[in-house]
């Protein structure tokens, strides 16, 4: 086990190290001159290169990627061309809208989709598991923008349940700040709870024809308690690895989701950065996104080898 | 018999779409790029089927023309994901648990690592927005895909006694592969495919939706939506018509995916080729 | 026993005093939305609209200043003398200002704020409004003589800018994050990505304002806007990105429209000097294609004023020159076949953010693909199109909306992004500056006018209307746009 720990640390080490390379890299390849974009049209040619000068946009790139590199690893982003604040407090500030936002829909996506896969198991080939199935299909097939949008009109615009975005911040109170990020859950959960839905039923399926399970069965229990007792405890392996997946993707790819509803959150951070060049935070959020993928798999990879014995063994 | 139902429902939805974008090369109702403000913003009519825009142009015309990027785009990535992630899959299946094996899988999760969307869209933004780099975009995501795909069928393919009595008659793991293997994968590609094909509609949608896709006066289905988004209140269908398509389109794929998923598993554990 | 009395009693009494505070607490505070967040809060430095529309007489305040109408009034100078020679200006400065953070104003830190803006390193993105003055001298704390290298009629014009605005040594090294001026009003807060938060200054030097308090609430996407102004999270909108929500807010009883115009002459900007369009005839072509109508129309829903130059229709001296320029595409082909280009040609047209541009822009294709011209459309973001076609002049045509006021002098520019190189031009723009007197310059600026309508320069499209939207309960807010700006001063609610 220690040993297995050890050498997938390693590896996350390399794939962070190589990521950062990579981002950097294609980062720098960028047209597009972030002090005449923050001067505007009426600038003269001495100014922009004054505040070329100023941001320090002139300096060797190794020199930049070594600095980069260096200030993360203590803590220091940057500082933001455009805003001019320490890039790693914007980051901070995004995470507490991004963060209980995937959590949001990640709860949401599970709770729904627990049951209906569990329950589209049970009545596999028969009519409520035909329903599932369709529904299910249409869930996945449906952009997550346009379901926002069509969310907004209804509950925003026309009955005005809830307010058509943005985010008072959490001072403003707990359910305050819950309430509004409700439409916008709701618009990311639906696909995914669609997509693990399905991946539920399927594992469940596959267990179902299990040995050990035809083994409960013969002790007599009902397929149902089988089911419960035995097969969502292994069925869960699969559902935990879509999970951790689609964790990372609801933190990354909410960004056209906060546009809609005016979230400040990572995505909308990173897709005014990239109209901005504000090349450093851009560089930063990034790496940040592929570090949470990359830590969050290294530990569903040793939650399986402690969840599962037989895995061990292989090791 | 369910596995053909969906298959059928799902390729007629599909070929629906394919047909009308082909047609749309040699005839459309109303030409797209065609400013027709008087008409602005009409409700489906005897003249345009399915209502005009903004711009007073023809939605069904928009559509048709639309889904010829959509599917190009969809399709072109997967080529890319299946023409550099096959050859990957099959080496590292080939020479499973070396430093080249090693190296092909890290390679696969670090791309996987990385969050698509973003990248997606830092891709576009920075080398041009448009139809060629979102098929770029979308395609470099679909390869560790493949890879993936290909590496784990072949792997379960070199345990089969036809494929160890090749190799011990001298055959080499390169030859195996392409021979032996590849077809017994086709299958399995297909299905991987029509997957990837309609992720590649929806990640096109997303990317045209902000922008960032195919460019004016081209019509686009994500950026019809976006250009909708405002007058939805007062002009619904602007919205629904081309999110209708979009959902169909990729309903009608993965319909067929299931369908062909169900009919052609069986045979997957197949005859020797 | 009377304790419970008076509890009981006070109740509904503190009940109705809360109901009551929190009814007028409503009353005093205001929270606009608009659509651009600033990079930064700097105006004197870098400057980009947003900011001015935050701090531009709210927070800092210049020798003179903008009112709603466009006149330029006393701001911090509250009267001038100007020498017979126009060389030397003398501001006698109000008595009794102090900065937020308690220090003084005086003649000090206005030679502080003009020598910084003027100085050989300065970033201030208005430069040229400066270089004319030769020296900044203080007599007495309340007085500032300005020198000028030569007379300028547009002095007191160009300091009401939000780029002259006056500035504190003391709090100049976080001027950006927090700006300290001598202001109605007090920074608080910026949520960045979000809004920022503004006080009333109780110790303001003139009328105090009606509000106690606004937030500035940063929207960028149109639908949101529309969606947070119908929700009431917002009371008002300054320029309302989605003209075609308008009408909907116009049947609402709960909203009203401000309209007005703002200095925004929106052009089909022409690169000079880059073939075919170095050839008048093609220019000439291009004006005869384009319907105005249409764009105004199909791209602002209806809002807008055609223009025949590059000159505000609201202006004393401006002219209607759009008859140089009708619609008319069977001339438009003719002019192109006499320029040698009877099957068309290819071109760029390369479009920056704005919907103005980016839909403006689909229709003028369509109108030029008409007529044989093949617009290649690149829709950019602002900083590429800062890069593409205003450094690099690659392109060959684009849409932009010049809101500087009084601006048709860039047209003297040789090097200016559409290269339009007259000498006749330049020359007229150098008399005119040192021209004062008011009679003799209206005709200079008509001149001006007719010189770049009949050599067809750019493609003159229409002024860009100010489309603001409120709560039917505030008053004060500017109609139209005489430069960037949110004046909260002026801006009370209804009873």
């Amino acid at each position: 086990m220690l040993r297995y720990s050890l050498k997938r640390l390693l590896s996350l080490g390399i794939s962070l190290v190589v990521a950062s390379l990579v981002i950097f890299a294609a980062i720098e390849v960028a047209p597009g001159d972030p002090a005449r974009f923050m001067l505007g049209i009426n600038a003269q040619p001495d100014t922009v290169a004054a505040l070329r000068a100023e941001l320090g946009l002139d300096v060797p790139k190794v020199q930049r990627y070594l600095a980069w590199v260096g200030g993360m690893l203590s803590g220091d982003f940057g500082i933001s061309y455009t805003y001019r604040v320490p890039v790693g407090q914007m980051i901070a500030d995004r995470m507490w809208v991004s963060l209980p936002l995937a959590l949001m829909a990640l709860t949401l996506s599970t709770v729904i989709a627990l049951p209906v896969g569990l329950y589209a198991a049970d009545r596999r080939g028969g009519r409520g598991d035909m329903a599932v199935m369709g529904l299910t299909q249409l869930g996945i097939a449906v952009p997550n923008f346009w379901f926002a949008m069509i969310l907004v009109v209804i509950f925003a615009i026309n009955l005005r349940w809830f307010s058509a975005g943005g985010f008072p911040g959490w001072d403003a109170g707990l359910l305050v700040g819950l309430k509004a990020l409700t439409l916008p859950a709701v618009a990311l959960a639906l696909p995914q709870a669609a997509i693990l839905s399905r991946v539920m039923r399927s594992a469940l399926i596959d267990i179902l024809s299990e040995d050990f399970m035809r083994t409960a069965r013969a002790k007599g229990l009902t397929r149902q308690q089988a089911l419960w007792r035995h097969g969502l405890r292994n069925a869960l392996i699969p559902v935990l690895t879509i999970m951790g997946l689609q964790f990372s993707f609801l933190l990354a790819g909410a960004i056209i989701i906060e546009q809609v509803f005016f979230l400040p959150g990572l995505g909308r951070l990173v897709f005014q950065s990239i109209s901005q060049r504000d090349l450093i935070v851009v560089e930063s959020v990034v790496m940040l996104l592929v570090f949470a993928v990359i830590v969050v798999n290294f530990a569903v990879d040793l939650a399986y080898v402690a969840v599962d014995p037989r895995l061990r063994t292989q090791l | 018999m369910r596995g053909s139902y969906t298959l059928i429902l799902g390729a007629a939805m599909t070929l629906c779409f394919a047909a009308a974008a082909l047609v749309s090369f040699i005839w459309v109702p109303f030409d797209v790029t065609l400013v027709d403000i008087p008409n602005k913003l009409q409700r489906p009519t005897g003249q345009h089927w399915l209502g005009t825009d903004h711009f007073g142009r023809d939605l069904l015309s928009m559509i048709m023309v639309g889904a010829r990027t959509s599917i190009a785009v969809a399709l072109i990535a997967v080529g890319i994901g299946i023409l550099i992630g096959v050859p990957l899959g099959l080496l590292a299946a080939a020479r499973k648990g070396s430093w080249l094996d090693e190296m092909i899988m890290r390679a696969n999760d670090l791309i996987f690592a990385f969050p698509s969307l973003v990248i997606a869209i830092l891709i576009t933004a920075i080398f041009g927005a448009g139809a060629v780099n979102a098929i770029i975009a979308i395609g470099i995501f679909n390869i560790p895909v493949f890879a993936r795909v290909t590496r784990g069928g072949a792997l379960s393919l070199w345990e089969r006694e036809f494929i160890l009595s090749a190799r011990v008659a001298g055959k080499s793991g390169l030859l195996i592969s392409v021979e032996h293997i590849l077809p017994n994968l086709a299958n399995l590609l297909i299905v991987q495919g029509t997957i990837q094909f309609s992720l590649g509609i929806l990640a096109e949608a997303g990317l045209s939706y902000v922008g960032l896709g195919a460019q004016p006066p081209l019509p686009s289905w994500g950026r019809m939506l976006a250009d909708a988004q405002t007058m939805v209140s007062f002009a619904p269908h602007l919205a629904l018509v081309p999110g209708g398509a979009i959902i169909l389109t990729v309903l009608g794929l993965n319909l067929m995916g299931d369908g062909l998923r169900d009919r052609l598993d069986p045979k997957l554990r197949g005859r020797p080729v | 026993m009377p304790q419970r009395f008076t509890a009981r009693a006070l109740t509904p009494v503190l009940a109705l005093i809360a109901t009551l505070s929190t009814a007028s607490a409503a009353e005093t505070d205001i929270t606009i939305g608009m659509q651009l967040e600033p990079p930064h809060l700097d105006p004197t430095s870098a400057a980009a609209g947003a900011i001015d529309n935050v701090v531009y007489s709210n927070i800092f305040e210049g020798l003179t200043r903008f009112m709603g109408d466009g006149s330029v009034v006393p701001g911090l100078a509250k009267s001038w003398d100007i020498s017979d020679d126009g060389l030397s200006y003398t501001f006698h400065l109000q008595g009794d200002v102090r900065f937020h953070d308690g220090s003084a104003m005086d003649a000090a830190d206005v030679k502080f704020s003009l020598d910084r803006a003027r100085a050989e390193d300065s970033t201030n993105a208005q430069k040229a409004l400066f270089t004319g003055i030769a020296d900044v001298a203080v007599i007495d704390p309340l007085t500032v003589v300005l020198t000028l290298e030569a007379p300028n009629g547009n002095l007191l014009f160009n300091l009401a800018w939000g780029d002259a605005v006056i500035v504190a040594s003391e709090t100049i090294e976080t001027i950006k994050s927090n700006p300290v001026g001598t202001g109605a009003f007090r920074f608080v807060k910026w949520v960045q990505g979000d809004r920022i938060d503004l006080v009333r200054n109780g110790d303001y030097w003139g009328t105090a304002p009606a509000l106690e308090g606004a937030t500035f609430k940063f929207i960028s996407d149109p639908t949101a806007a529309f969606a947070a102004m119908m929700a009431e999270d917002i009371d008002a909108f300054q320029t309302f990105p989605a003209p075609e929500n308008l009408p909907q807010f116009d049947a609402d009883p709960r909203f009203k429209l401000l309209i007005g115009s703002t200095e925004g002459e929106t052009i089909l900007s022409t690169n000079n000097k880059m073939p075919p369009f170095d050839n008048k005839l093609v220019r000439q072509a291009l004006a005869h294609a384009i319907d105005r109508q249409a764009i105004i129309d199909g791209a602002m829903f209806g809002y807008g004023t055609p223009i025949g130059s590059h000159f505000a229709p609201h202006n004393p001296a401006y002219i209607d020159l759009t008859g140089n320029s009708v619609y008319d595409p069977a001339k438009a082909k003719a002019l192109l076949a006499e320029a040698g280009f009877a099957d068309g040609f290819t071109t760029t047209l390369k479009l920056p953010p704005p919907s103005y541009a980016r839909r403006g822009g689909e229709i003028i294709a369509a109108q030029l693909r008409a007529v044989g011209i093949n617009a290649e459309i690149s829709n950019l973001e602002w900083a590429q199109w800062l890069e593409q076609v205003f450094r690099g002049k690659d392109y060959g045509l684009t849409i932009v909306s010049h809101t500087e006021p009084m601006d048709i002098g860039i047209y003297a520019r040789p090097e200016y992004y559409f290269q339009y190189d007259n000498p006749a031009f330049q020359d007229l723009m150098t008399r005119l500056t040192a021209t004062a007197d008011p009679d003799q310059r209206r005709a200079m600026l008509q001149e001006a006018q007719t010189v770049i309508s009949t050599d067809y320069v750019n493609g003159y499209l229409f002024q860009l209307a100010a489309t603001s939207v409120a709560k039917t309960g505030v008053q004060g807010m500017w109609l139209n746009a005489p430069t960037q700006a949110i004046d909260l001063t002026g801006i009370s609610w209804a009873d």
